[in-house]
């Protein structure tokens, strides 16, 4: 008996003791570096070069968001999770942001508690066939082994879809991009299902890219963004600006080449707003005039780190399509900067 | 005049309880376990508050959704509309095929490599320290993505099997098919099949038993029982008259008639595997992460184990080698007669452990891909639903009481082979 009043006392005493935990924003401009949570190698998104520095389209995300908070797009530390790890790594804390290739859902925003700043790809669900195999559409692939990376959207999607159109398949589940890759090469998996950018970043890593056909099915939404922890809006807004800013960019004609001429003001309110030449956007969340400068200048404008990173004239070829600016017919569209 | 001075009082006082040996021990103990309640307690109250301001309470009610995903090797039927529960239990299911498979295969390997260790002859006993060694020093992860690497990598993918000129063509008897996404062989099927036994209604737990089976293990149970009673009458006969009568045509007869008539009445016969669409079908497919995990395993298990039979013969005195060999038996009786019912009792409570470490080895399933407990409770289900931490402590829970099961019947064990004294 007084043993159990013993601990209710100390669960009490260590209840009341829980220490405020401070703002994200402080944690990194403390430690210096952002820690970027990104795929554990997925060329085009988020690979290491040749000489291991990170490139890609997730990590320009990262670099953006790094130079404008810190001033330092270098000051990066990358920490390379799988679909399983992903969101753990962003819920303990080990990592700031994650810029994986993450699908925006439901029940992650609401019920995993993170915060989807915006969306950096808008993508879908494809699959990849050997040419041989002679299929043309996803519904004849009755009966074949599907590699599928574990723990993520495209597995839900993939038994819906066979599902609903009454067709049997054999999952193979694999927990990485490399491993899929070294499979579905092998003939251990007739068919690779992952997103449709994903396939095209995989397929242009293979010795023969002409191979392999894309089907033209797109089964689901993939509505591809950063995220944050859920509770810190501050650092969601700061991660989710940096992010428009960008496409602000492309829109209002800011690139990486002109950014520093355009900075020393212009006849376009908005754009110097952006660059902070007027208003204090910058300082509304605790950064300086010039954040949205620094992000632009990190890798350039959103049509720009795409077409570096996964465009039309990259190995990987992948056309604007759903992620052409709002003005080109696509859904890329940023909120007003004022 | 002489003072009598008075026994001092034995009087306590706070101070004793650090200076006095009699009650020192006890004191540190106490503040000890303070200090550890005090950490467990803190460790407690730390995560319930955490939890609670990220607004994920502990809650369980997830196991009841609908899991979304489908499971490749399923002992029960199991689709993805069902719940997480059952997916767990598949998963459990097949972390325990593995685990028994696994063990039994180490076992029979380790004996045989620990024996053949010992062995006079030169060759074979370098080559099974070479295997040892081999498998002992490299971590089992590796073993595993090694094999399944070979797997995939040597074997024909379905595809070869295909076309006017296959490159690649079935074995025995165009039965077997053996490719890089696992091995197909023969299932048993019936045309007169008695059906199947429904249990647990529609629960998550719910599992079917054939009936065909426990036909034929009952009248394989009768015959066996049989057949040892012929065993005994023929003991009693040589007791009696010194002459043993012939009994072996007794027993196979009594062994093979009547199930071979069980099996002609339920209409058996074998589903053999062919070649349709992308994959073979019909057939028992025997998954090559299932055949990957099991081997890789067995063979690191097996040894440890064979270190642990080497050390158990070498703790048997010589002299028992000898003193059997002076009464003419042959080293194999030796062997099986005289030094590994005395070796047992040596063996058992290492090979335990290691029991248990391949058991828990195998929840590195996930690295070829085999859903196994954790793969599906703790893999895609906390992936699906953000409960880490029931669906971890859950997992602890339930390997806790996979080990704990394996230790109880290993223990039990053990008591029934250890050197009785009397």
């Amino acid at each position: 008996m007084k043993k159990t009043v013993f601990i209710g006392a100390l669960t009490v005493a260590g209840l009341a003791a829980g220490a405020a935990a401070a703002g994200t924003m402080d944690d990194v401009k403390t430690r210096g570096k952002l820690n970027c949570g990104v795929t554990t190698g997925l060329v085009g998104f988020a690979a290491p070069d040749a000489s291991g520095e990170w490139k890609g389209f997730d990590v320009a995300v990262c670099r953006a968001v790094a130079a404008a908070v810190l001033g330092d797009p270098a000051a990066v530390e990358f920490v390379p999770t799988t679909g399983k790890t992903r969101f753990t790594a962003l819920a303990s804390g080990e990592v700031d942001l994650l810029a994986r290739n993450t699908t925006w859902t439901f029940s992650r925003d609401v019920d995993l508690k993170f915060t989807f700043t915006g969306v950096n790809y808008y993508d879908g669900q494809g699959f990849m066939v050997p040419k041989e195999l002679g299929v043309s559409s996803a519904k004849d692939l009755d009966g074949a082994t599907v590699c599928i990376q574990t723990g993520t959207t495209t597995e839900l999607n993939l038994a819906d879809f066979f599902r609903a159109n009454n067709i049997s398949y054999e999952p193979v589940p694999i927990e990485t991009n490399a491993e899929a890759q070294q499979q579905y090469l092998a003939g251990a998996c007739d068919v690779y299902t992952t997103d449709a950018s994903g396939l095209a970043a995989t397929r242009a890593t293979f010795e023969n890219p002409a191979d392999h056909v894309l089907l033209p099915e797109i089964i689901s939404k993939e509505p591809l963004g950063p995220l944050v922890r859920h509770g810190d809006d501050e650092w969601a807004d700061i991660v989710r600006w940096t992010l428009y800013a960008l496409v602000a960019a492309e829109e209002m004609g800011i690139s990486s080449a002109n950014v520093e001429e355009l900075s020393k003001g212009t006849n376009n309110p908005e754009i110097n707003r952006i660059l902070g030449t007027e208003g204090n956007l910058g300082e509304m969340f605790g950064l300086d005039a010039e954040w949205a400068k620094r992000a632009i200048m990190a890798g350039g404008n959103y049509g720009e780190v795409f077409a570096t990173n996964i465009g039309e004239n990259t190995p990987i070829g992948l056309a604007r399509g759903l992620n052409a600016q709002w003005k080109d017919g696509g859904l890329q569209y940023a909120p007003p900067f004022r | 005049m002489t003072t009598i001075t008075d026994q001092p009082k034995s009087q306590f006082r706070l101070s004793m309880l650090l200076y006095d040996t009699r009650y020192r021990s006890a004191t540190i103990q106490v503040i000890a376990m303070l200090a550890f309640m005090l950490l467990a307690a803190w460790l407690i109250s730390n995560t319930a508050q955490n939890l609670a301001a990220l607004g994920k309470p502990i809650d369980f009610g997830f196991f009841g959704e609908r899991s979304g995903y489908d499971i490749n090797q399923r002992l029960l039927e199991y689709t993805s509309n069902d719940s997480h529960l059952r997916a767990s239990f598949i998963g459990l299911l097949n972390t325990l095929v593995v685990a028994v498979l696994g063990c039994a295969t180490a076992t029979v390997i380790g004996i045989f490599v620990g024996v053949l260790r010992l062995s006079n002859n030169w060759l074979v006993a370098k080559v099974m320290t070479v295997y040892v060694e081999m498998f002992r020093n490299v971590p089992v992860l590796l073993w595993i993505v090694f094999t399944m690497a070979i797997l995939i990598e040597t074997l024909p993918s379905p595809s070869a099997f295909r076309g006017e000129t296959p490159e690649a063509s079935m074995n025995l008897f165009g039965s077997v098919a053996v490719t890089n996404r696992g091995i197909y062989v023969p299932e048993p099927l019936f045309s007169r099949g008695l059906g199947n036994i429904h249990l647990f209604g529609d629960s998550s737990l719910r599992f079917d038993v054939s009936l065909d089976l426990i036909a034929i293990l009952v009248v394989l149970g009768a015959s066996i029982w049989a057949a040892i009673a012929v065993r005994r009458r023929a003991d009693r006969i040589q007791e009696a008259t010194g002459t043993r009568p012939t009994t072996w045509y007794l027993t196979l007869g009594l062994i093979v008639i009547p199930t071979l008539i069980l099996l002609v009445v339920l209409g058996f016969y074998l589903g053999l595997p062919e070649l349709k669409g992308f994959n073979f079908s019909g057939g028992t497919h025997l998954r090559n992460s299932l055949i990957a995990l099991w081997l890789a395993l067995s063979l690191y298990t097996a040894a440890f184990i064979a270190e642990i039979v080497r050390a158990g013969i070498l703790a048997i005195s010589h002299g028992q080698t000898e003193a059997a060999s002076a009464l003419g038996l042959r080293s194999n009786r030796i062997m099986s007669l005289v030094i590994l019912p005395q070796a047992l009792r040596v063996i058992v409570p290492p090979l335990i452990s290691q029991y248990l470490n391949l058991t828990k080895n195998s929840s590195l399933a996930i690295a070829v891909g085999y859903m196994d407990i954790t793969g599906t409770l703790g893999g895609i289900t906390l992936n699906q639903t953000g409960r880490e931490l029931e669906c971890i402590l859950l997992l602890m829970l339930i390997y806790l009481i996979i080990s704990l099961s394996i230790s109880a019947v290993m223990n039990w064990y053990n008591e029934s082979v250890k050197l009785k004294e009397r």
